[in-house]
């Protein structure tokens, strides 16, 4: 589960403020990789991103599947009928250069690299495409850091602030 | 939201207690309900699945219990925390999420009576073997590790025994057989002692003690670091399929939160030993002023047991707070602001003038818990731990003179009084 962190030269890792300033930016995610399995990570995301708790429009990209979780998937990135805020892989570390240079190409905002997952290559591909990065985290887990879920699962968000949330 | 390192203090009056969503109540509210109302069908499958965070049903989870177990994990500076309905079941729940029929664990014999019980004949009835070793050292834990053995268990300060765990030894111990340490730091609470910190991986407590701290409610917490490797090939329920939630894998799905996942999703979903809404709203009441409380609890305590050491009818004082104390080196290195106020001494003439000495106490109570506001006072060889046998007894570190003293926030002057009138009727 965990990985090698590798440094990165130019780039550390996003804070949490940091982190969450990037989900209130982001409105449209492509996501890479999802699987069609009930049971596999990557699914388990999607759900929770497609459910009332976030408030994202999701695109998958999945060259061998028709249809996932009811939506459409499309070939690749550039088959996309929007250019997406965020591109959100879930490859196998070898294919996420490869992943990198086609959400450049398309003009994305930020690439996130999910847990478990780290390319020194594909994320000098992504900084010298002006793409914000982040590497080796869930955005299920990040959403529901700052949105309550995790909260209610018991976690230790780090979120302290006395002002009233506007949800 | 920012990425300041809030303090102790700060954290043991704020964390996981925002202002409630619903009505900006600024005090956690009592949600006193058993349901919790589904947006819609789609909603409650997703919940159902352990796809979307959400509340169910208040025994698998509940806000007001969530804000108590976000503000422990804090504290504790571990991933998360699940809220028991005791210290028992928290044992208990953490014994059920690691090990299985046929498998094994080893533990100290210094611990609780009632730990030790359960340990040795409940979970030996389903087929759990609580291998014993005496006191703390871990050569002993490491020398009875085979396969089987699925985690390593102590007390950071023993009841009664007052031996301090030497925890990142321990925790070297553990993790060179790829298994966890468990620590029950009910004694220290995290104000005193952090587990994690020194290498522990599962932290728990009976919440009924200092940590309520006003012997209001019974409750109890389990903490994860989140820093074990669960897919570490000896915990092959965190790894393979779960039947029960369409097939999914938690150490794959939920990575670093898996251990607390499964806790909750299936121990605490099928054992059902989960805190009350109430009792949780008064452990977080405890937990607001608990930095103040343990020290006021250990400047008290420090007092009372140099006290005691210099009194004629004393014939010892085992409190690892006194330099005279084996444990005094360990504690000073676990517990730099003192080994808590829970310790016992012998009173001279053995069991009948412990018995006259318990009966002429005026302000402390004779009562079986520790951890109060008030002070307490016990003789464990007939209440505690009175179901163990002579020779269980002698390795759990109890003598028939021996009194434990749980020293409160009154007057330490007061305090001082009642033992020395008390003292002086029973040499009498
Ligand atoms: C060290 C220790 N652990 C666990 C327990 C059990 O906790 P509870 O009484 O909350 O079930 C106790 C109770 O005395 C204790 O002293």
């Amino acid at each position: 589960m965990s990985v090698e962190k590798k440094k990165v030269e130019g780039w550390n890792e996003p804070s949490a403020k940091e982190r969450l300033a990037l989900l209130n930016r982001t409105e449209t995610i492509a996501m890479v990789g999802v699987s069609a399995k009930k049971s596999r990570p990557s699914n388990f995301v999607a759900t929770y991103l497609l459910s009332s708790s976030a408030n994202f429009e999701i695109f998958f990209v999945n060259p061998v599947e028709d249809e996932i979780l009811g939506k459409p998937c499309y070939k690749s990135l550039s088959d996309l009928p929007v250019v997406p805020d965020m591109v959100d892989v879930f490859r196998k570390s070898e294919d996420l250069p490869e992943v990198a240079i086609e959400a450049v190409e398309i003009g994305a905002s930020s690439l996130w690299i999910q847990l478990g997952l780290w390319s020194v290559e594909a994320a000098e591909i992504a900084l010298a495409g002006e793409l914000e990065l982040v590497m080796d985290r869930c955005i299920k887990i990040e959403h529901a850091r700052f949105h309550g879920g995790l909260h209610l699962a018991g976690f230790d968000t780090g979120v302290i602030d006395s002002r009233r949330s506007k949800k | 939201m920012n990425d300041r390192e809030w303090g102790f203090k700060t954290r043991a009056i704020h964390a996981g207690g925002g202002p409630d969503t619903a009505t900006g109540a600024r005090n956690v509210p009592v949600y006193q309900t058993t349901s919790f109302v589904f947006e819609d069908t789609r909603d409650a499958a997703d919940i159902f699945a352990l796809q979307k965070f959400g509340s169910i049903y208040t025994r698998i989870s509940n806000p007001t219990v969530n804000a108590f177990e976000e503000r422990m994990a804090s504290l504790e500076g571990g991933i998360g925390s699940v809220a028991t309905s005791s210290g028992m079941s928290a044992e208990f729940l953490t014994a059920a999420a690691l090990a299985s029929s046929g498998d094994s664990f080893v533990t100290s014999s210094a611990i609780y009576g009632g730990t030790h019980t359960m340990f040795d004949v409940s979970l030996g009835k389903f087929g759990i073997e609580a291998r014993f070793v005496e006191g703390d050292d871990p050569d002993s834990f490491d020398a009875v590790i085979d396969k089987s053995t699925k985690f390593l268990y102590t007390e950071i300060v023993g009841n009664p025994s007052g031996s301090i765990a030497d925890i990142s030894v321990l925790a070297s111990v553990a993790h060179s057989h790829d298994i966890p340490l468990v620590i029950d730091a009910t004694f220290a609470t995290p104000y005193l002692c952090r587990p994690i910190d020194f290498g522990a991986d599962i932290v728990l407590h009976s919440a009924t003690k200092f940590i309520g701290g006003h012997g209001n409610s019974i409750g109890g917490v389990v903490t994860e670091s989140g820093r074990f490797n669960w897919g570490n090939g000896r915990f092959p329920e965190m790894t393979e399929p779960v039947a029960t939630y369409n097939g999914l894998k938690y150490w794959e799905n939920f990575g670093e939160y898996a251990f607390c996942t499964k806790l909750r999703s299936e121990q605490l979903r099928d054992l059902g030993a989960s805190l009350a809404p109430m009792n949780a709203f008064l452990l977080i009441q405890g937990l607001e002023t608990l930095p103040f409380r343990m020290d006021g609890h250990v400047a008290n305590a420090k007092t009372v047991a140099s006290f005691l050491e210099n009194h004629s009818e004393v014939s010892w004082v085992n409190y690892a707070g006194l330099e005279s104390s084996p444990h005094h080196e360990l504690a000073n290195k676990y517990m730099p602001k003192g080994p808590g106020a829970i310790f016992t001494f012998g009173v001279k003439g053995g069991r009948e003038s412990g018995a006259k000495f318990i009966d002429s106490l005026q302000l402390i109570s004779h009562l079986a818990n520790v951890g109060d506001v008030r002070s307490l006072v016990i003789h464990p060889a007939s209440t505690t731990h009175q179901q163990l046998s002579d020779e269980d007894l002698a390795s759990g570190g109890v003598s028939a003179d021996m009194v434990r003293l749980s020293v409160g926030l009154e007057d330490s002057d007061d305090i001082l009084w009642d033992l020395d009138q008390a003292l002086e009727k029973a040499s009498s």
